[in-house]
C-alpha cells in the first residue's frame, strides 16, 4: 500500500467514523420514552384491559361481564397486572385503571442489585427472571406498590406490568390500548401525549383539574394521568414528590468511594502513630 | 521417604479433626435439649418453605415484603456483629492493649453472626439460586445499595476469616502458617473497619428508597449514620452480655489472671458505649428538632418512638455512665441488656412496624418464622460452643492437644 493509498483508506474511515458518530447522536436525541395518557374521564370501566392485559400475559383473566369485583378498591396482584377501580367522587363515579407507572428512573431499578429490574431505552420498566434472586427489595422500594411476588410458588416470579415491552418491539402498542373502547388510553411517547395532555386541559378547562398525574411525580413516570377531580380522591398519592427516587440514594453511593479508599488510608496512618507512641 | 512423611502426616490431620468433630461432655444440658428440637423443627419448616414457597411459612404479604428474617436476623443481627469491628479497630490499629484477651472470641462471634445471619438471609430470598448473579459479574447492579452490601457482607466475611485464621492455625499446629495469617491481621482488620462502616451505614441506606413507606419519625436522609453509629454501641453491648455469658459457661478455660482484668475491660467498653449513645442520641434530637417533629409525638407513634429513643437509648446511656462512674459491671450488664431492646427496636421500626405504618392490616410473624429465626440462633451457639471447646480462643489452656 503506498501513501496516497493509506490516506485515501484513512479518511474514507475517519470520515465515516464521523458521519455514524453524527447519526448515531441524532437517532439517540430522537429516541424518546414511550408512555400511555389515561384519561379517566372517558373510561366507562368496562374493564376490557383487565381482560387483554391477563389474555396477552397468560394471567388469571378475570370475568368482566360482573362488576364485584369493582365493589371494593384492589390493587394490582401477582395474578393481575392491572385492574381498574371505581370511586365515587362529587363529580360522579370515576373508573381509575392502574398498572406500573414506568417511571422515568425507577425506584425498583435502582434498588435491583442483578438489574432483573431493568429500564429499557424505550421506557418500559421490565423483570427479567434469569437474573432475580428474589429479595423483593423492589417492592420494598416501589412507591406505587406495584412489583408483586408469588409467595405461593417454589420458583417465584416477580409480577408486574412491562407496557407489553414483547409487542411493542413488534411494533405494535400495549394490548390494553388496543382493547380500549373508548380512546380513555393513548399510547405514544411522553412529549406527544403531554401535548395532547395539555391541549385537553385547555380546551375544557371546567372538566379537568389541571394537574397531570405522572408529569412530574417521583421525576416522571411513563403513564400519565388526566382527571376532574383531585387525584387524592382517586386513590393516588399525593405525597411522594417530584425528586426521582434513586436521588435518595445517590449522596450515600457517592460517598462510598470517597470511604473505600480514604478510611484504609487513615486508619493506616492512625495504626503507624500508634506504633510510634507505644515505642516511646 | 518424603511422600510417606506427608502421608502420616495427612493421616494424622484427618485423625485429629474427626476426633475433634466429636461431642465433648455431657450431652444432656437444658440447652441441648431446648435447641435441638427448635433445630429439627426449624430444618422441617424450610423444607415446606422450599417446596410450597415462601407463603406456606411466613405471614409476609404484597405489603410486608420484608418480615421478620430480613429484619431481624438480618438487619439487626448485623448491627449486634459490630463488636468485632470496633474492638479490632481498638487493639489493631489504636494498640489498645487492655482488649487483647476478647479479641479473639469477639471476632469469632462475629464471624459466625455474619455467617449464620446473613446465612438466614437465603431462606428468606425467593430464588437462592441465583444469589451468584450479583457476584459472579454477569449482572452487576452498580446502582443499587443492596449491590454494595451484599458485596460488602462477602468480603467482610472473609477478612473475619482472615483475622480469625491464627486461631484455626494454632488449633491444627501449622505454626509456619499462622504465623503468616497473622502477619495479614492488621490488613485485614483496616480493611474490615472499612468494610464494615459501609455495610452498616448501607443497610440503613436500603431503607432510603422506602421514603413514602417509613414513618417520618423514623425516616431521614441520615438513616445510614445512624445505623452505623448505632452499630458501635450495639456491638459494645453485645460483647459486654457475651462476655458475661461465656464467662460463666466456658469458666474452666479462662486464664485466672486474666478474670481480673475482665472488669476493667467491661469498664472500657461501657465508657465507649456512653460516647458512642451520646452521640447518637444527640444526633437523633437534632434531626427532630430540625424536622419539627413535635406535631408528631401526640399519637401512638410519637410515644412508640419516645420509648425507643428515651427509655431504650437515653436511659441505658445514663446508666452506662452511672455504672463506668461507680465502677459497677452489674449496671453495666443491664445497660447493655436495654441498649440491645433498643437495638431491636430501632432496627424493627424501620424495617417492619414504622414500615407502611398506615397499611390496614399489619405484619405480625408466624410461629414458623420465629422457629427459623430460634434455629439460626442456637446453630450459632452450637457452633460458638463448639469452636471454644476446641481452639484456642478463651484461654491457653487446650493448646496441648496436637502436640500430645
Amino acid at each position: 500500500m503506498d501513501r496516497r493509498d493509506f490516506l485515501k483508506v484513512a479518511g474514507a474511515a475517519g470520515s465515516g467514523l464521523v458521519a455514524k458518530q453524527a447519526t448515531g447522536q441524532e437517532s439517540g436525541d430522537r429516541k424518546e420514552f414511550v408512555g400511555v395518557l389515561v384519561d379517566t374521564t372517558r373510561c366507562i370501566g368496562c374493564r376490557a384491559c383487565e381482560r387483554a392485559c391477563s389474555v396477552e400475559h397468560g394471567l388469571y383473566v378475570p370475568d368482566v361481564e360482573s362488576d364485584a369485583a369493582l365493589e371494593q378498591e384492589r390493587t394490582t396482584s401477582e395474578r393481575q397486572w392491572t385492574i381498574v377501580n371505581r370511586y365515587e367522587t362529587d363529580k360522579g363515579t370515576v373508573f381509575v385503571k392502574k398498572q406500573c407507572m414506568h417511571c422515568w428512573q425507577p425506584a425498583c431499578a435502582s434498588a435491583c442489585l442483578t438489574n432483573a429490574m431493568y429500564k429499557t431505552k424505550d421506557g418500559p420498566v421490565i423483570w427479567l427472571s434469569p437474573k432475580c434472586m428474589g429479595c423483593r427489595f423492589c417492592m420494598v422500594s416501589c412507591p406505587f406498590d406495584i412489583p408483586k411476588f408469588e409467595y405461593h410458588e417454589w420458583n417465584p416470579k416477580i409480577q408486574k406490568c412491562n407496557m407489553c415491552w414483547e409487542r411493542l418491539q413488534m411494533g405494535q402498542k400495549p394490548a390494553c390500548v388496543e382493547a380500549c373502547p373508548t380512546d380513555a388510553l393513548m399510547f405514544g411517547n411522553k412529549r406527544e401525549l403531554m401535548e395532547i395532555a395539555r391541549t385537553r386541559i385547555y380546551r375544557h378547562p371546567e372538566k379537568y383539574v389541571h394537574h397531570i398525574y405522572g408529569e412530574h411525580e417521583v421525576g416522571g413516570t411513563g403513564w400519565l394521568y388526566l382527571a376532574a377531580v383531585p387525584f387524592e380522591q382517586l386513590g393516588f398519592r399525593s405525597d411522594l414528590g417530584t425528586t426521582p427516587y434513586p436521588e435518595y440514594t445517590k449522596q450515600f453511593l457517592v460517598a462510598v468511594p470517597a470511604v473505600f479508599f480514604g478510611l484504609p488510608a487513615l486508619l493506616l496512618g492512625l495504626s503507624l502513630l500508634a506504633e510510634r507512641k507505644s515505642e516511646t | 521417604m518424603q511422600h510417606s512423611q506427608t502421608v502420616s502426616e495427612l493421616r494424622r490431620f484427618f485423625h485429629f479433626v474427626l476426633s475433634e468433630l466429636k461431642p465433648k461432655g455431657n450431652m444432656l444440658t437444658p440447652f441441648n435439649l431446648i435447641s435441638i428440637p427448635i433445630m429439627f423443627a426449624g430444618a422441617v419448616i424450610l423444607v415446606i418453605r422450599f417446596i410450597n414457597g415462601l407463603g406456606a411459612v411466613t405471614n409476609l404479604s404484597q405489603d410486608f415484603p420484608w418480615g421478620l428474617w430480613i429484619g431481624f436476623d438480618v438487619v439487626t443481627g448485623v448491627a449486634f456483629a459490630g463488636g468485632a469491628y470496633v474492638i479490632t479497630f481498638v487493639v489493631y490499629v489504636m494498640k489498645v492493649d487492655k482488649y487483647r484477651p476478647i479479641v479473639r472470641a469477639t471476632v469469632l462471634s462475629g464471624l459466625l453472626a455474619y455467617i449464620f445471619y446473613a446465612g438466614a438471609l437465603f431462606f428468606d430470598l425467593g430464588r437462592p439460586w441465583n444469589i451468584i448473579n450479583p457476584i459472579i459479574g454477569n449482572s452487576f447492579g452498580f446502582n443499587s445499595v443492596l449491590f454494595l452490601v451484599a458485596w460488602h457482607f462477602l468480603l467482610y466475611m472473609l477478612t473475619e476469616l482472615i483475622e480469625f485464621s491464627p486461631v484455626i492455625a494454632e488449633w491444627l499446629g501449622w505454626r509456619k502458617i499462622q504465623r503468616i495469617l497473622k502477619s495479614l491481621t492488621v490488613g485485614a482488620v483496616i480493611f474490615g473497619v472499612t468494610l464494615s462502616t459501609l455495610h452498616q451505614s448501607g443497610l440503613g441506606a436500603l431503607f432510603l428508597l422506602a421514603k413514602s413507606k417509613i414513618h417520618p419519625l423514623w425516616y431521614t436522609e441520615f438513616i445510614p449514620i445512624l445505623f452505623f453509629v448505632s452499630s458501635i454501641f450495639a456491638g459494645l453491648s453485645l460483647i459486654i452480655l457475651e462476655g458475661t455469658l461465656s464467662h460463666r459457661v466456658f469458666k474452666d478455660q479462662i486464664d485466672p489472671h486474666k478474670h481480673g482484668s475482665f472488669e476493667e475491660i467491661v469498664l472500657g467498653l461501657g465508657k465507649g458505649a456512653v460516647i458512642s449513645m451520646f452521640a447518637y442520641y444527640f444526633f437523633k434530637a437534632v434531626i427532630f428538632i430540625h424536622e419539627k417533629h413535635w406535631r408528631l409525638i401526640t399519637d401512638f407513634w410519637g410515644a412508640w418512638f419516645l420509648l425507643e429513643v428515651i427509655g431504650f437509648v437515653l436511659v441505658p446511656c445514663f446508666l452506662f455512665a452511672y455504672g463506668v462512674r461507680n465502677r459497677s459491671v452489674g449496671i453495666i450488664r443491664l445497660a447493655s441488656v436495654l441498649t440491645l431492646v433498643g437495638i431491636v427496636l430501632n432496627r424493627l421500626n424501620t424495617s417492619i412496624i414504622a414500615f407502611n405504618w398506615n397499611a390496614p392490616v399489619r405484619y405480625y410473624p408466624s410461629w414458623m418464622e420465629i422457629v427459623v429465626t430460634l434455629m439460626v440462633l442456637m446453630a450459632e451457639v452450637w457452633v460458638f460452643r463448639w469452636v471454644v471447646n476446641r481452639m484456642p480462643v478463651l484461654g491457653a489452656r487446650r493448646q496441648v492437644a496436637l502436640q500430645a
